[in-house]
């Protein structure tokens, strides 16, 4: 018997749109050439290809086409702003400013940075994910170069106060960078209008191909430059060397285009979805917990602790039909559990018991109840196995208990 | 990461889950590891006061997949050990066994030190020595 799997990982990433893959298809074999040979039609046809992708790109977040740098993925995007960003300004000041609930690509380029003679500074955020702006403006000085400010957390869903942050960088005359993977696409995002002068995004977070991103540079007002990281035939506006890949940004054009038209109606439908998932879960069990805030968050994604059930014993129960994720320390090697949960002033063990579910265009209705009653089920299931939830149930006071830690 | 058959199967079919009167002076009550660290588990044995062997035995494990298929193994192998070579349990044999990962060697170690808690939790009821 096969069973139906269910995918609620979309954080992760989400499959392509077939509108998306049906554009990118003419574009490995009937146009293959290089866009970068100018000197006859297989280039062209290629150009032609890459030029509407870039403005399709471009038009979703209200920039110009000459904005965007094409780069493999948000990665990429990002390391090419921070490290790009710190090489060309590194004269005016070496200090960079960002969030402990970064993506790892943020934050990992931060450290190499360090190593490299940055000073940067790692702001916590408050229990609900959300940074304290005073914290921010405190903290910059007269040799910060740059702010570094996720759009959406990958893990919670929290929107930061981006028009805030931008204006007290735009006050203190400091570049203003943000890594808005899981927002683009799925919420209005307009750098210009909120003071972000360079933004990473990937499409493969918007029901494109995997393998191409891209880095929003500003071009007037300031005119930012960043510092090539690759090496090679000058593309990009000598910002990132590499044959372009051709079918890929098609399809992250195209992507971009379903994006923009379909936003609205996938973020309504989606947040009642997402809704329905929560109300269901916390109905059917006790000691259910939101983490981060519930206001300021993307309208597909909800992370929720299962107070002592652990979160990847927990995903056993069902992972083999149905896809989300943890951020239990047993699902990475490191055996931490997730530092953005941590950097939320989660306990450890509310941080073990997380699940993140994130929804996409091609989530059902029937999908969710599904869910609801599978996970239902496990909390159950782990609950019934659990020696720390028959203490609590007892009245034992868990924080009383001598632990032996491991 | 994919879980061994038997993984799967003690997960799914946990044997000996429950819990025994642990103020009982035959059960001997293990608790290990903490709820910060993700892993919990409390192991009990009740001995048979004659042959001073292993009776019975219950665990529950708060856990990942491999945590509480390491309990639920342990439990299967306790019953009907005497004391000495219930001792004798190594958790390699339990990583064996399981065809645990390297990355959860942790929860074997748990197991192994949860056995060696309830004994000495009985021994200490009973005025026995180590």
């Amino acid at each position: 018997m096969s069973v139906k799997k269910i995918y609620l990982d979309n954080n992760s990433t989400t499959p392509c749109d077939p509108r998306v893959v049906e554009a990118m298809l003419p574009y490995f074999n009937d146009y293959f050439g290089n866009a970068a040979s100018r000197s006859h039609p297989f280039g062209w046809q290629a150009e032609e290809g890459v030029d509407y992708g870039r403005e399709q790109i471009a038009k979703l977040i209200n920039v110009d086409p000459k904005e965007i740098i094409i780069t493999s993925g948000a990665t990429e995007a990002d390391n090419l702003a921070l490290k790009g960003v710190y090489e060309m300004y590194k004269r005016k000041g070496n200090h960079i400013i960002t969030l402990q609930t970064e993506h790892k690509a943020v934050l990992d380029s931060c450290k190499k940075l360090e190593k490299m003679g940055a000073d940067v500074t790692y702001l916590s955020v408050q229990r609900d994910g959300i940074l304290d702006l005073a914290e921010l403006e405190a903290a910059i000085t007269d040799k910060t170069i740059l702010v570094s400010i996720m759009w959406a957390n990958n893990e919670t869903g929290v929107i930061q106060p981006m028009k805030e942050i931008g204006e007290i960088c735009a006050k203190h005359g400091v570049l203003f960078m943000s890594d808005a993977t899981q927002a683009v696409g799925k919420i209005p995002v307009d750098p210009k209008a909120t003071g972000v002068h360079l933004m990473a995004f990937t499409a493969h977070k918007m029901y494109g191909p995997k393998g191409v991103g891209a880095l929003f540079v500003n071009r007037k007002n300031p005119r930012v430059k960043v510092t090539a990281q690759l090496d090679g035939g000058g593309h990009e506006r000598g910002m990132r060397s590499g044959t372009l890949n051709v079918p890929g940004i098609v399809g992250f054009g195209t992507a971009a285009e379903l994006a923009r038209l379909e936003m609205d109606k996938d973020a309504e439908r989606l947040s009642k979805l997402r809704d329905k998932l929560e109300k269901g879960l916390m109905d059917n069990l006790e000691e259910v917990y939101i983490n981060g805030n519930v206001e300021h968050r993307m309208p597909h994604v909800t992370n929720l602790s299962f107070k002592h059930v652990e979160g990847e014993g927990l995903m056993m129960t069902f992972n083999q039909n149905i896809a989300v994720s943890s951020g239990s320390a047993c699902t990475s090697a490191s055996l931490e559990p997730s530092y953005v949960l941590m950097a939320l002033g989660l306990g450890d063990d509310l941080a073990h018991s997380s699940i993140r579910f994130s929804l996409g265009r091609f989530t059902t209705e029937e999908e969710v109840d599904l869910a609801i009653d599978a996970l239902t089920k496990g909390v159950n299931h782990m609950r019934d196995l659990s020696p720390i939830w028959e203490m609590y149930k007892e009245g034992v006071d868990l924080e009383s208990v001598e632990w032996t830690e491991h | 990461m994919a879980y061994s058959e038997k993984v799967l199967e003690h997960f799914k079919h946990p044997k000996n889950v429950g819990t025994l009167d642990k103020t009982k002076k035959t059960v001997g009550t293990g608790l290990v590891g903490a709820p910060e660290c993700g892993d919990v588990m409390r192991l009990q044995i009740e001995v048979d006061e004659s042959s001073q062997t292993i009776k019975d035995a219950k665990f529950k494990t708060f856990g990942c997949g491999s945590a509480i298929a390491s309990s639920s193994l342990a439990t299967e192998w306790l019953k009907g050990k005497s004391i000495e070579d219930a001792m004798k349990i190594d958790n390699m044999d339990i990583v064996e066994e399981l065809a645990l990962p390297p990355v959860k060697i942790h929860c074997s170690v748990l197991a192994e030190d949860a056995i060696k808690s309830a004994i000495k939790d009985y021994k200490t009821k009973n005025d026995l020595a180590d």
